[in-house]
């Protein structure tokens, strides 16, 4: 056994190689160009990584491992191969509980092993709980985003009565059982402390609405780190430790970003409810007059028009515009016209969705901008095209002190000379406000469906 | 310093690299970021090996003196069972990582920039 290939720096040196390759992986995500390789390194991390645990004392029977590797294999695979763009953040969810479970499942094993060879101590005890329930709440709550995501459950808020103070018991429970579980290291109050946390994770979830997913999404990316970080102390494995150090500030930032998205606190949106009161506010404005304009007006005004800016919002990939998007882009191209796409952080369903929506219909990324790229733009922009977007323009974010949305950073599509929307109806948008965009003088409104209109400019166009 | 307090080092150097490295991820790729981190976190799969690939022999399961862990069997199940939640992520982060960040070509400029007619 002490022979220096089975000495614990031998896996500890590979473990280190394998952290590097995940760090190194990250990074190569800060640019398109190296992105590819940066996900080919975290790859062969995790083989590095895989391998040399294979190698490790413990290790005797493989048969489980195998099945295990190989069930994964073939269920994930044909499914990551056929997923729409579209059900992206829900495929990320059912990852995120797996994680989780796994994490519960890990914690479970670890406790029956460590307890078989009397290893059992108090710090050991407290990680093994910590870790077990980090994972559970990671695990119910991705279950219930994922029902939400896939519209298996209502996405608008689901609010129990006096749901703050159940959830407090429940964490009171949790610790209750922790210290249960010191006194006596048995199976049962460690599975009761796990069954609390799932509930936990259930009701944490619930009660926040379908417009703040993407920042649940980035949150339970985060807890699946953290569940991961909290299995590395159980096993005194470094690189779990940093490797969920990584993924949990990971999604602790992206949840940040969305927040300042949506002029959001954490708590907040946290504590749930967004949504739940907004349907009113369309109401009183309705009486005030727009106008409307025709594809080929539209077309007309382009083909005039030296530089155009597309916002794409989720409505188009609803409408499954993205290919006559593709097609408007191509024409207006070839014209000479400067053309460019501006995306607000919250386009889409979770971070940067809506980048991968344009991405995959071939519009190429360097015509794809972000908020604060281009938002000095639009007062020298011809014509603006919203489409399938609606709250990201509100000017009323901006001007507006008693809108929902009031602070929210917005696109600045108002200044441009001339401003299209395209809309199914005057139904107000996903956060349920109305848009003060719509009465301005500068702003029309082209009705139907996102497809058709667009097609129908693009053959206009000639 | 205790190999918890060792941890909690690594721990926390981590969460700062962390910090930095994902600050430089440019925003058009926070998806596929996503699907990444999403794919390593399932580095818990060395804890479900170091589960399932225990001889259930050596934990004293098989008596049924009341030890109170139940068959061996069931102990290879659950940790079958962690392994294979946790190869799913991998297989299913990175392939549909590897999806995504595919379609982010700069195309080698498939519509000719003709020159501007007005």
């Amino acid at each position: 056994m002490d022979s220096p290939v089975d000495s614990p720096d031998f896996f500890a040196s590979f473990y280190l190689v394998a952290t590097v390759l995940f760090i190194l992986g990250l990074k190569s995500l800060s640019h398109p160009k190296t992105a590819v390789r940066g996900n080919l390194l975290a790859m062969v991390g995790m083989t590095v990584a895989i391998a040399t645990t294979l190698r490790a004392p413990e290790v005797q029977v493989y048969t489980w491992i195998a099945a295990g590797i190989v069930a994964g294999m073939v269920i994930a695979v044909p499914l990551a191969l056929k997923i729409k763009m579209t059900a992206m953040p829900q495929l990320v969810a059912a990852l995120h509980s797996f994680v989780g479970l796994s994490a519960v499942l890990i914690a479970v094993g670890t406790f029956i092993t460590h307890s078989a060879h009397h290893e059992l101590n108090g710090t050991l005890e407290i990680e093994l709980a910590l870790g077990s329930a980090i994972g559970a709440v990671t695990f119910s709550g991705s279950v219930i985003a994922f029902a939400k995501l896939q519209e298996l459950l209502r996405s608008s808020p689901l609010l129990l009565p006096g749901r703050h103070w159940i959830n407090m018991g429940l964490v009171a429970g949790i610790g209750f059982f922790v210290f249960q579980f010191l006194a006596e290291p048995t199976l049962f109050p460690f599975l009761v402390l796990t069954l609390l946390a799932l509930a936990l994770g259930f009701l944490l979830v619930l009660p926040i609405g379908g417009a703040d997913m993407p920042v649940v999404v980035s949150m339970l990316n985060s807890y699946s780190g953290w569940a991961a970080s909290a299995t590395g102390f159980t096993l005194s494995n470094h690189l779990l430790i940093a490797t969920g150090a990584l993924v949990g500030s990971s999604g602790a930032i992206l949840s940040y970003i969305m927040c300042i998205a949506m002029n959001r606190s954490f708590v907040s949106v946290i504590l749930g409810g967004f949504g739940a009161t907004a349907s009113d506010a369309g109401a009183a404005t309705a009486k005030k007059n727009v106008q409307s304009a025709a594809p080929d007006d539209v077309a007309f005004m382009l083909d005039n028009a030296s530089k155009v800016i597309i916002v794409p919002g989720y409505g188009l990939a609803v409408a499954q515009a993205q290919h006559a998007a593709k097609e408007l882009f191509e024409k207006l191209h070839r014209k000479g016209i400067d053309i460019r796409f501006a995306i607000h952080p919250v386009a889409g369903r979770m971070p940067g969705h809506m980048n991968v929506l344009l991405a995959e219909s071939e519009i190429p990324y360097d015509v794809v901008f972000e908020m604060e790229e281009i938002n000095n733009e639009f007062s020298t922009t011809d014509v603006v095209l919203v489409i399938g977007a609606n709250d990201v323009v509100n000017p009323d974010a901006k001007n507006n002190r008693s809108s929902p949305l009031y602070g929210m950073p917005i696109l600045d599509a108002y200044k441009a000379h001339r401003v299209y929307v395209f809309k199914r109806s005057m139904k107000p948008g996903y956060a349920g406000v109305d848009n003060a965009l719509f009465y301005y003088d500068n702003c029309s409104l082209v009705f139907g469906d996102a497809k058709a209109s667009t097609q129908a400019i693009v053959n206009a166009l000639g | 310093m205790s190999p918890t307090m060792i941890g909690i080092y690594v721990f926390v150097l981590s969460c700062f690299v962390g910090y930095h490295v994902i600050w430089g991820v440019t925003p058009a790729l926070h998806t596929p970021l996503m699907a990444v981190t999403n794919a390593i976190s399932a580095i818990v799969i060395v804890g479900a090996i170091l589960v399932a690939g225990v001889n259930p022999d050596q934990l004293g399961l098989v008596g049924a003196d009341g030890t109170g862990f139940g068959p061996p069997l069931a102990f290879q199940l659950l940790g079958f069972l962690a392994v294979s939640l946790a190869a799913i992520n991998i297989f299913g982060g990175f392939v549909v990582s590897h999806r995504m960040l595919s379609m982010f070509k700069k195309k080698p400029k498939s519509v000719p920039s003709a020159p501007p007619q007005k």
